[in-house]
């Protein structure tokens, strides 16, 4: 097991090395750069900048400099944008941020989803599942970007119970809205899962023999049925997990939060290249780790599984 | 007086093709340590009928009837009375050890529980006693082998785990659903020999469901015939071997290859069982009958006793049946359109 662990951080290297790769070739060959503007740059300006960032050295010593820089020093390179920044800084300021409201909406998605497709599986096709169901494709029609704006209506200009944007790490109220508008839809789907790999397990031949055993429903379903239901959400939980804590710009759109989600785009439009790549990479790497993750546990929950 | 009175026993199913009758009127008792057998072909209402004793059935399955064991009325009991008689007083194996067992707990895990709830022993003394009944049902190195996960026994050794924990509590019934279909001849041979063995040192009563005549003649001393979800014949086994009552038992009893025989064709019943959501108005072997006569369409021939413990449902006089020697080739083609009209 622990050899399988390290094989697989070791593959992880190259994979790594090479989405760093090829997202650099990909970002080069976009039309535009971080210097082009509305406005006309004076060619002269221009080559100074493409000089002092580096751009006017071949793609492959761009990339070498790019990948030394961050192997050696661990160091991300400077925004392109604003100049006073580093990639390490926007990171180190935007992430926690982003952490703080993704883990906690994560929390909030699979403790709800869980509860509401397990409910909906045993009482199936009664009117406990009918409520799990609609509230689940309620909550998959509502996307975030429709769930924010209707919170921010209700909670913050009715009601004036919560502030409508701005992050604090001390101040809870803060954190309710961005976690229940990113947590909405990830539970509607978790719901879904939950609840039809649930219904399977529970018609299975082991379940029907832990039943004729005169086990109590409760030790059935908690002992016997929820650990096999789980398998598939939890490979869903992996990607999930990583889309949720690296942010969503809709959440630091509408709430203000300040957290990456809305960096990686701005990235993205200022062609700010450096933070581009900064976020990819943070992307990659949390990707990576988190589908491992997921594989260790299935070690945990299947026995036939062996590696 | 019996241990297991079954009296009127349906079971029904709601599907979104309609209701679909799997158990009609079935009556049965099965003494103390006696074995019955049920035999008859795939989808004729064997297995529900056992579901239906346990409380097993599906969601949508309804029986009605009357289920006595012990002089107690267990047919749709609360869950909390059905589960101090499960495994405690009637214990179920089901037809594919495969997965019939918990392929996420460990052996040892899951007979352990079975002691811990019903007779409130402690983990220990659980585990204990788990390998005593692996051992009783030979477990080569069972001590060794508790600890191991079902995916790590062979077939065969998975059904002898089924069996040594549907016995962890001494059952005064066991059912067995089909025991050695999933298993290959040899295994098979061996499972039913352990069955026996078990029986006579428990002095268990048991129902055998199985469509493998051979294991009734075998291991069973009561049989009863089922088809279409009804019992067409029952009594004890040598003479409804040696002289079946109805079509349908001598059917099933030509259908068996015989190696004392010569000819390498093989007789079959011909046609396939009825739909059993709409359920013919008269006998459901009819169209399949080579006997069929005309009132076999129209009304449907009830089960009657007519010689010592054996009943039999058909409408053909006893006689015929009896000296009529069964066509290896289908049935003649004017008995089939007689059947339709």
């Amino acid at each position: 097991m622990l050899a399988y662990v390290l094989r697989r951080l070791a593959v992880a290297i190259p994979t790594l090395l090479l989405l760093i790769v090829i997202s650099y070739i990909l970002m080069h060959f976009a039309p535009g750069g971080p210097f082009s503007k509305d406005r006309e740059v004076p060619a002269a300006v221009l080559a100074n900048l493409n000089a002092k960032y580096g751009l006017d050295d071949p793609l492959w010593k761009q990339i070498w400099d790019y990948l030394y820089g961050i192997v050696v020093h661990f160091d991300f390179g400077p925004s392109f944008v604003y100049p006073d920044l580093t990639v390490n800084q926007l990171i180190a300021k935007g992430f926690p941020v982003t952490l703080t409201y993704g883990i906690l909406s994560f929390l909030l998605a699979v403790l709800v989803g869980v509860i509401l497709g397990v409910t909906a599986a045993i009482w199936h096709n009664s009117w406990l599942d009918y409520l799990a169901v609609g509230i689940s494709i309620g909550a998959q029609v509502l996307p975030n970007f429709v769930m924010a704006p209707i919170l921010l209506l209700i909670f913050t200009l009715w009601y004036r119970l919560l502030p409508g944007g701005g992050w604090s790490f001390s101040d809870p109220t803060f954190w309710i809205m961005p976690v229940i508008a990113l947590a909405t839809s990830y539970m509607a789907s978790i719901t879904r899962i939950t609840r039809s790999s649930m219904l399977e397990v529970l018609g299975s031949n082991h379940i029907r023999t832990a039943r004729a055993k005169g086990m109590p429903e409760r030790r059935v379903i908690l002992r016997h049925a929820l650990k096999p239901a789980m398998l598939p959400v939890i490979s869903y939980l992996g990607p999930v997990f990583v889309s949720m804590i690296t942010g969503s710009v809709v959440i630091d759109m509408f709430f203000s939060t300040g957290g990456i989600g809305k960096s990686f785009v701005d990235s993205a439009l200022n062609r700010d290249y450096a933070v581009m790549m900064g976020v990819t990479i943070l992307l990659g790497t949390l990707t990576i780790l988190f589908n491992l993750l997921v594989d260790i546990l299935y070690v945990w929950i299947d026995p036939k599984i062996r590696y | 007086m019996a241990l297991l009175d079954i009296t009127d026993l349906n079971v029904s199913f709601q599907t979104n093709d309609g209701t679909v009758h799997a158990v009609n009127d079935v009556n049965l008792s099965v003494k103390p340590g006696e074995t019955l057998g049920m035999v008859g072909e795939s989808g004729s209402g064997k297995s529900q009928f056992s579901f239906a004793i346990m409380g097993l059935l599906a969601r949508n399955g309804r029986a009605t009837g009357s289920v006595r064991f012990d002089g107690q009325e267990i047919l749709n009991a609360p869950l909390k009375t059905l589960n101090r008689i499960r495994a405690e007083k009637i214990a179920m194996i089901f037809q594919d050890p495969m997965t019939s067992l918990n392929p996420y707990m460990r052996v040892s895990d899951q007979m352990a529980e079975v002691l811990t709830l019903h007779k409130g022993m402690s983990k220990r003394d659980a585990v204990t006693e788990s390998i005593r009944m692996l051992d009783a049902v030979h477990i080569p190195d069972a001590r060794g082998r508790v600890r191991l996960y079902p995916h790590e026994f062979s077939g065969g050794m998975r059904q002898r785990v089924m069996i040594a924990m549907a016995l962890l509590c001494r059952p005064q019934l066991l059912i067995a659903d089909e025991p050695t279909t999933a298993l290959d001849v040899t295994v098979q041979a061996q499972i039913m020999t352990l069955l026996a063995e078990l029986q006579r040192d428990l002095g268990m009563a048991m129902i055998l469901i199985t469509h493998d005549l051979g294991v009734v003649a075998s291991s069973c001393k009561q049989v009863a015939v089922m088809y279409g979800g009804r019992i067409r014949e029952t009594g004890p086994v040598g003479p409804l071997f040696a002289s079946p009552a109805h079509p349908y038992t001598q059917g099933l009893l030509h259908a068996i290859p015989r190696i004392d025989h010569d000819g390498d064709e093989l007789a079959v019943i011909p046609g396939a069982p009825p739909n059993m959501t709409c359920p013919p108005a008269g006998c459901a072997f009819e169209p399949r009958c080579p006997y069929a006569r005309e009132e076999c369409a129209n009304s449907r021939p009830v089960l009657e006793p007519f010689a010592e413990a054996r009943s039999r449902a058909c409408f053909v006089p006893l006689d015929d049946v009896l000296q009529y020697r069964l066509p290896r080739t289908p049935a003649p083609q004017h008995v089939t359109q007689g059947g339709q009209a």
